[in-house]
């Protein structure tokens, strides 16, 4: 340790907290990240892959603003999926498999190439406070490490409980410890702490696997990389398997309910309903006799297998007994058993749209102790919570605000703020009301600028970006200039109405019979737009109708979203306000007009009032 | 808020001198427009106008009126504002009404709305926006009252059984959509199509039927049936010689029967005679006992008159249940009866008139009057609420005719997203939590 003094401390090495630092970073913050163990910074605790649906929309707009998971994952990436290529392009999502051990190399490699940032390994055990506002932490050993701003993203670890059936043993994760000191901190300060459960399933040895008799899932043929700034994807690629399970495993496990620490009640916490352990998914759906299982292998060089499907509170030697009924599995070796893990999470009404804590100035919070699940969600906030830590220790007078119409972090955030959360939240592409227009493939065009203007994005990302922007307006103009006669459209194979009416390039970019084969058919000209260009432009056309109705939504939404409310309004003095709206939006304190109108049970009637009293 | 031009009535609902409504936003020019003959370039802000108005769609003269037009910013709201100023019967406060709802832009506004918008253009002070905060609260109550008071059991059981089936349908899509790994089966789906034809069939239906505002557009129906000489024709021009008889230009109505248009308490009442019933082999006679037959079931409240110095009470009973709750039976010729023979009459729940000698009308009218106004439910606020549900209910159909699942499956889901919106004003919004609910329910999801 060179320096005691920091502008920022992000305390936990995970997803949230490696994006956070990085963030701080590049804002020119002075940071440090505090882990208890550099080793294992940029862990994938539970399933080895990024991305999915609404998750990989997150890592694109991570990358967007130049933050590190769509780099990362593109380098360790060994299996890339596009789910739901064969539907439209707002609902894909890039999914990938990590080798677990490559992710960690290069996310610690990123970080430590990172200017302004030092990686510390050292247990955190509490923080230091000037009245309400955080100065710094301190270590197992006592020391203290002054900062201006704090991010804490301490994932399963605050008093974290791990449950194998009725046996439970104390810890973060397996092998690692928990963090007793830090919740007693976080409730002397008012926050309302609860809990929270999710779980992992066992791993097996691949070398005990019979592959052979196993149907594959491969890959897509050509890989699709997470990062705007990722031109080839060069991983080997591997391919994972299918198993399932059948009566005989249903069996043994209903003989053992009693013995599943979530039907015991030994576990408290709520956890994920998208992410059931085996034992809830033959309770709800006790008529199906069998369920998908995904044999993933962890990595390259690696013989540790990941049953996406089977995470389990059973013990363990039911596990071994339930495990071994299923097909290629006969034989297959437990390297760890499945465990559930219970942990403190802070309400996120507790937070700001900053994600710093509204009672407790210049701590942020990000990750899953704001009550989500998911790498993806975790890094998003990490690296909201990293900017704006940043511009509170420069104070810089900047904030970096997304709000629900630029991104699904925006949503995101709204969501928990505004809502909490009564189970571990995680994205979907159906949370958001703009979904036609938060898409994957624009996640640069919606917040690579902005991020430009706080300075997180870097100088050559942005001058890739500058000139995607530049092409994609020149091809745009083009395609509203270019026109062309139903005539040729239809001798070149469209099926269109002869009406006489010219089409641009764009209208017709909208039927779905116009392929680019086509446009460069009848425009020679437009054969050397790049294809990237050319996809997004074709979305826009696809969408058209769709879009603007969702723009115009979009412009309704920003007229109350940028009315603010200062944080020290006092509710109770508002003339025609309930009591209840009162308690409802003390609590919240939104920090806009829009926030307050959607936090639940607010009325309009409310709202005017607060209107009233914003406009004085 | 949105940006769309909003209309009301300001004025008390109900039968009154004048009627004021008004028109707020952006385009509110277009229903000078639409409806008159003025020519909007030479429209004078505070000027009033005394023209005709015409219904958007129908071209039928509803009312000539008063007309104002307040240039944004110099106006109350602050937007362009028309002012209607027409005749204040309730027939033609519902044409104009339904005239306004028509045009594309235009939508019934909220609780509050004019003064909401005066607000949001500072045309209000801090004070005043309290006090609005209060009216918003006050009115929302009442419309909430109104609207359980109307959603009687059968038409809540309606609404909320669409809401149900949008909710599932969405779900499903959702689930397809945002969980591509689990097994969703596809043809669960794509027999969404069939639920979603079923349900755009079904909307259309009740807005056909359920027709509160076209009665009172085109008048609340009371047919008169009866053997032959009961004295129907008599009650008729009893009837059109007391009230003012409505001159009714409306085209295309049969006339197998005589109709006559009444101003009944504000309400437009077309009476109509029948012809006689009775049993008889004779064809032509048979015909038109069938015509009043229908015409009978078809009418919002049948008169059944039968003579009283001839007939019993029973002769009508076989009848009485056709018309369940819709059926006055008036024993008529009162003049030949003796005094206990009327009380026995009135016990069993006849009207006791004469026709002839015009006695025992005025209750009659009265009763008539009384039951129409229950059907109305005599409140403004039941208007209104209804006009915003069937508001609700048109943007709903049209989200679900542009379903398609040649579409791609995103916007063929941004269709239903937005129609559950459009229920969900009626019914409460749809939020995605329930939608979670819901696909965690009926999917066995996660890996």
């Amino acid at each position: 340790m060179n320096n005691q003094n920091y502008d920022v401390i992000v305390v936990g090495g995970g997803h949230a907290g490696c994006e956070a630092c990085s963030a701080s970073a590049r804002i020119g913050a002075k940071t440090a990240l505090i882990t208890h163990k550099i080793s294992t910074i940029g862990e994938m605790s539970c399933n080895p892959a990024i991305g999915g649906l609404g998750k990989g929309h997150l890592v694109r707009e991570i990358d967007a603003l130049d933050g590190l998971m769509g780099r990362v994952i593109d380098k360790a990436g060994i299996q890339f999926r596009m789910l739901n290529a064969s539907k439209g392009p707002a609902v894909r999502g890039p999914r990938a498999q990590a080798d677990r051990e490559l992710y960690k190399k290069y996310m610690l490699q990123y970080l430590r190439e990172q200017t302004n940032l030092d990686l510390i390994e050292a247990s955190v055990e509490g923080f230091v406070f000037d009245n309400n506002k955080i100065c710094g932490i301190k270590l197992s050993d006592e020391t203290i490490i002054k900062a201006k701003s704090v991010v804490l993203t301490s994932g399963t670890f605050l008093n974290g409980v791990m449950f194998i059936g009725h046996e439970t043993s104390i810890g973060g994760r397996v092998n690692d410890v928990t963090c007793e000191g830090i919740t007693p901190y976080l409730k002397s300060c008012g926050l309302k702490i609860g809990r929270l459960k999710t779980g992992t399933p066992a791993r097996l040895d691949g070398k005990t696997i019979n592959w052979n008799i196993l149907s594959e899932q491969e890959g897509d043929a050509k890989p699709q990389p997470f990062s705007y700034l990722t031109k080839e994807i060069t991983n080997p690629q591997i391919k994972c398997y299918i198993t399932h399970t059948n009566e005989h495993t249903h069996q043994i496990i209903r003989n053992n309910f009693s013995k599943c620490a979530l039907f015991s009640g030994l576990i408290t916490g709520i956890g994920p309903r998208y992410c059931p352990s085996i034992e809830d998914k033959l309770v709800k759906f006790a008529d199906r006799t069998s369920h998908q299982i995904f044999l993933e292998p962890e990595g390259l060089n690696c013989d540790v297998v990941y049953p996406n499907g089977i995470s389990t509170s059973l013990p363990a030697d039911v596990q071994e007994q339930f495990v071994h009924t299923m097909e290629g599995l006969e034989n297959v070796r437990i390297l760890r058993p499945a465990y559930a893990i219970e942990y403190d999470y802070v309400d996120p009404q507790e937070l700001n749209n900053k994600l710093e804590c509204k009672k407790v100035s210049g701590l942020f919070l990000a990750g899953q102790i704001n009550g989500t699940t998911g790498y993806e969600e975790a890094a998003a906030q990490g690296l909201l919570a990293g900017v704006n830590a940043a511009h509170k220790a420069l104070d810089d007078g900047k904030e970096f605000l997304v709000d629900r119409s630029e991104g699904y972090i925006g949503v995101m955030i709204d969501d928990l703020i505004t809502k909490g959360v009564d189970e571990p939240y995680r994205m979907f592409t159906s949370r958001s009301e703009y979904r036609l227009f938060l898409r994957s493939d624009n996640a640069d065009m919606r917040l690579t600028e902005k991020g430009w203007q706080t300075g997180c994005v870097g100088e050559y990302r942005y001058s890739v970006f500058k000139a995607k922007k530049e092409a994609l307006e020149k091809y745009r103009s083009l395609c509203d200039e270019l026109y062309t006669t139903p005539r040729e459209l239809e001798a070149a194979g469209v099926n269109i109405k002869i009406d006489g009416t010219k089409r641009t390039v764009f209208n017709a970019m909208s039927y779905i019979d116009v392929s680019r084969e086509t446009v460069n058919q009848i425009w020679p000209q437009l054969s050397s737009m790049p294809e990237d260009i050319f996809e997004q432009i074709e979305i826009e056309a696809r969408y058209s109708g769709y879009i603007k109705r969702q723009l115009a939504d979009i412009e309704v939404f920003k007229k109350d979203e940028n009315l603010r409310l200062r944080d020290d309004v006092d509710y109770s003095q508002i003339g025609g306000l309930s009591r209840e709206m009162v308690a409802k939006l003390s609590k919240v304190k939104p920090s806009t007009i829009g926030e307050a109108s959607r936090i639940p049970g607010v009325t309009p009637a409310a709202i005017t009032a607060i209107l009233g009293y914003v406009k004085k | 808020m949105d940006n769309q031009t909003i209309y009301a009535l300001s004025t008390v609902f109900g039968k009154s001198g004048v009627a004021v409504i008004r028109i707020s936003g952006k385009e509110a020019l277009k229903s000078v427009s639409c409806m008159t003959n003025i020519d909007i370039s030479s429209l004078k802000s505070r000027y009033a106008y005394f023209t005709k108005l015409y219904h958007i769609q129908s071209k039928d003269l509803l009312d000539k009126c008063l007309l104002l037009y307040f240039k944004s910013p110099n106006s109350f709201t602050g937007e362009d504002i028309v002012e209607i100023h027409t005749h204040g019967s309730r027939a033609v406060v519902a044409a104009v009404m339904d005239s306004l709802s028509q045009i594309k832009g235009f939508r019934l506004a909220e609780a509050g709305e004019f003064s909401k918008r005066a607000f949001y253009n500072n045309k209000m002070d801090l004070t005043e926006a309290e006090g609005l905060a209060d009216l918003i609260d006050a009115e929302t109550i009442e419309q909430q009252k109104y609207a359980i008071r109307q959603m009687d059991g059968k038409l809540k059981g309606l609404y909320d059984g669409w809401r149900e089936q949008l909710l599932k349908i969405l779900s499903h899509l959702e689930a397809y959509i945002d969980f591509p790994e689990e097994d969703i089966p596809e043809n669960i789906i794509y027999e969404k199509q069939n639920t979603v034809f079923k349900l755009c069939e079904d909307i259309t239906e009740h807005l056909q039927s359920d027709s509160i505002g076209e009665r009172l557009r085109e008048g609340f129906r009371v047919a008169i049936i009866g053997a032959p000489n009961a004295g129907k024709s008599s009650l008729l021009n009893q009837i059109a010689r007391r009230e003012a008889v409505i001159v009714s230009d409306i085209a295309g109505t049969t006339r197998d029967s005589i109709d006559i248009y009444i101003d009944l308490g504000g309400y437009p009442v077309v009476f109509t005679d029948t012809a006689g019933l009775r049993e008889t082999t004779e064809e032509i006679e048979q015909k038109g006992i069938k015509i009043a037959y229908d015409k009978a079931k078809q009418a919002d409240l049948v008169i059944f008159l039968f003579d009283a110095s001839i007939d019993s009470v029973q002769c009508i009973e076989k009848y009485k249940k056709e018309f369940e709750n819709k059926v006055f039976v008036v024993a008529n010729k009162q003049d030949k009866l003796n005094p206990s023979q009327i009380v026995e009459l009135q016990k069993s729940g006849c009207f006791v008139v004469s026709a002839k000698q015009n006695i025992g009308t005025d209750i009659l009218l009265n009763a008539i009057k009384e039951h129409i106004s229950n059907r109305f439910t005599s409140n403004s606020g039941l208007l209104i609420s209804r006009r915003r549900y069937r508001e609700a209910l048109y943007n709903t159909l049209e989200y679900l005719k542009s379903f398609d699942f040649n579409k791609e499956i995103e916007l063929t889901t941004e269709d239903i997203r937005l129609a559950a919106r459009e229920i969900g004003k009626i019914t409460g919004r749809i939020e995605i939590d329930e939608v979670l609910d819901k696909i965690f329910g009926s999917f066995c999801i996660g890996k």
